[in-house]
């Protein structure tokens, strides 16, 4: 980094060419490289190598000599069981988890930037946060745990009361509302955090004018916090609906066996399976490029329904 | 913290009726949102201690029963878990020192006006943001580097995280001024010597936030090391963990006949649950320890980045 660059000395105001902007910033370029090597190598490389769901995979020629069969792949899973199964779980799933858990972090929030005791706030908030540390494994290993039908806590205390003791992870009734309860205990205090941020930026004088307007503290939240994080949410939930079918596999994945697998499997460990344990990587292939499609347009939908109606929008 | 509150509540103004059942609301429902919360922690923690009879008898509910180590001791006879543990720390530093010398000199590129560059290196990484090759696609790369079943595997495919860009990017933006760069330029400061000079030393907060950010996520993280390790003396402590936790693999199968047999494999039992909470609280430490620190630098990230989200 210490080489001359003379370049940057002189600075003139006049236009430059592209030339000799690189050559002005030439040790800010160098900043970039990196990155840029890396990122090119390890996304733009496989964006481009995506081309192997149109070729039928063949180990020895690699991906660039494999022999090119079209749609094939795409009308395999669009005609195999899989498809329906997969989709349905994977949008149901999500959709259950965004209902729930885009709305209780801005209720949490709202409620702590109301609460009278700040050093008890304070406590609240460190404790919620924990559960976001916690890595997926964890998370779902308490869960099994707890749940155990034999050793179990839940089921010690159901056997307490009298009850039977229920096998909860072998039901697939029960799957989707674990999977989702779960990750609201582990993510609404962090989730919370941006709102809260939000909250605090707004000027105590407008709290101050309502309350001597005689405004009660549900007045102040209807009608000052409630519109104030409001942007901040509509780019949430913007976001949130462009990764709808781009679930995450870790925690899908470690929460399935065998009994709830007919509601368990989604896209993404379904890509999984077929592509890296079945070894069809043509086949995976595809139905990940359809998966990245699909969460292309939604975006985009969302993004422009959301312009039209709020004027709130990412690009 | 005394000054805030002194400036919050100047004094007291009576609240009316519905105010007064509005906190109490506020009241009740923020301490079950923190016991629900809380709990379950405080549950694995306690039960980490106890007496593994008592444990699976359900008879631990507040306190540690029949305080014992037994399930800690348990944990460090196994050598996949320790030797996992190891890797786990060395993949973490060696992933953060990576993702630190590519992101912050990136970020801090992109954070200064003049660099022509600016407007084109931001979309390259925006774009991957939104679109990617996927799984397999990305699989074969790694693979044909030759890097499966190597560390460079978890770690080079995620070097830079575009959020965490951002965040250290508009960090630097509002910390770092123009101006500063300007007169240590005309001092005959070179942007290199600048960066790594004056404007890495100012910005121990935001070094602070990525090391964090990007330390949990490698700790945590399971999924890179599932699709590209085979060899499971470099398995990361995450995998292990999941093949005691989840596919329950430390569990025994042999029958036993006599009834002394069956109380001597039930006991073992017993303790294999107590030696996986045990576990749990073990693979949590290096988290837990910094937790006071992280939470700090964490909330403050999310402020960073939420100014230009």
């Amino acid at each position: 980094m210490k080489a001359k660059n003379k370049g940057a000395g002189t600075i003139k105001p006049k236009k430059y060419t592209f030339m000799q902007l690189l050559k002005r910033d030439w040790s800010l370029w160098m900043f970039c490289i990196p990155g840029i090597v890396l990122t090119f190598i390890f996304s733009y490389i496989p964006m481009y190598g995506v081309q192997i769901a149109f070729r039928k995979f063949n180990a020895r020629a690699g991906i660039w000599g494999s022999e090119w069969v079209g749609m094939r792949y795409f009308v395999r899973f669009f005609e195999s069981p899989y498809f329906g199964q997969t989709i349905s779980n994977t949008l149901i799933l999500s959709l259950y988890s965004l209902i729930v858990s885009f709305p209780i972090p801005i209720v949490l929030a709202l409620m702590l930037n109301s609460f009278r005791h700040a050093k008890y706030r304070k406590v609240i908030q460190t404790v919620t946060y924990a559960p976001n540390f916690i890595s997926t494994i964890v998370m779902c290993g308490m869960l099994i745990l707890f749940l155990s039908p034999s050793v179990g806590i839940i089921n010690n205390v159901i056997k307490m009361f009298g009850g039977e003791a229920v096998n909860f992870m072998a039901k697939k009734e029960y799957w989707r509302h674990l999977y989702v309860w779960s990750g609201v205990w582990q993510g609404m205090g962090w989730s919370s955090v941006i709102y809260f941020a939000a909250l605090s930026g707004i000027s105590p004088e407008l709290h101050e004018a309502a309350k001597c307007d005689g405004a009660t503290k549900f007045q102040l939240i209807r009608y000052i916090d409630l519109p104030s994080i409001l942007p901040t949410a509509t780019i949430l939930l913007i976001m949130n609906c462009g990764s709808i079918l781009s679930i995450g596999f870790e925690k899908a994945y470690a929460l399935q066996n065998d009994l709830n697998l007919s509601v368990s499997e989604i896209i993404s460990t379904y890509v999984y399976k077929v592509g890296l344990i079945d070894n069809n990587m043509s086949y995976s292939s595809a139905i990940g490029l359809f998966n990245t499609l699909v969460n292309m347009v939604m975006l985009i939908i969302v993004n422009t329904v959301s312009d039209k109606l709020s004027g709130n929008s990412l690009f | 913290m005394k000054k805030n509150d002194a400036v919050v509540q100047p004094k007291k103004i009576k609240r009316c009726k519905e105010d007064v059942i509005f906190d109490t609301i506020l009241f009740i429902v923020l301490t079950l949102i923190l016991i629900i919360v809380a709990y379950p922690l405080w549950w694995v923690i306690i039960s980490s201690f106890s007496d593994p009879a008592a444990v699976s008898g359900g008879k631990v509910l507040w306190l540690p029963v029949g305080f014992t180590l037994k399930g800690y001791a348990e944990v460090f006879k196994d050598d996949s878990i320790v030797r996992s543990f190891l890797n786990s720390i060395l993949y973490t530093v060696c992933g953060v020192l990576v993702n630190l010398a590519v992101t912050l000199p990136t970020a801090y590129a992109l954070s200064r006006d003049k660099f022509s560059g600016k407007k084109i290196v931001t979309i390259f990484y925006v774009i991957t943001m939104f679109f990617g090759g996927g799984l397999i696609p990305t699989y074969l790369v790694v693979r044909s580097f030759h890097l499966l079943n190597t560390m460079w595997a978890l770690i080079l495919p995620g070097c830079l995280s575009v959020y965490n860009m951002i965040v250290a990017r508009t960090f630097f933006k509002s910390n770092i001024s123009e101006e500063l760069y300007e007169a240590a330029e005309i001092d005959g400061c070179t942007q290199g010597k600048f960066f790594f000079q004056i404007a890495l030393p100012l910005s121990g907060a935001i070094t602070a936030i990525m090391v964090l950010y990007y330390g949990v996520g490698h700790w945590n993280s399971y999924f890179s090391a599932l699709i590209y390790l085979s060899d499971s003396q470099k398995f990361p402590l995450q995998l292990v963990l999941r093949r005691i936790l989840i596919t329950n693999e430390a569990a025994l199968s042999q029958t036993a006949v006599t009834a002394e047999a069956r109380a001597a494999m039930n006991a073992q039992k017993e303790l294999i649950e107590v030696m996986k909470y045990s576990l749990i609280i073990i693979s949590s430490v290096p988290v837990l320890v910094l937790y006071p620190f992280i939470q700090k630098h964490f909330v403050k990230g999310v402020m960073i980045g939420s100014v230009k989200g």
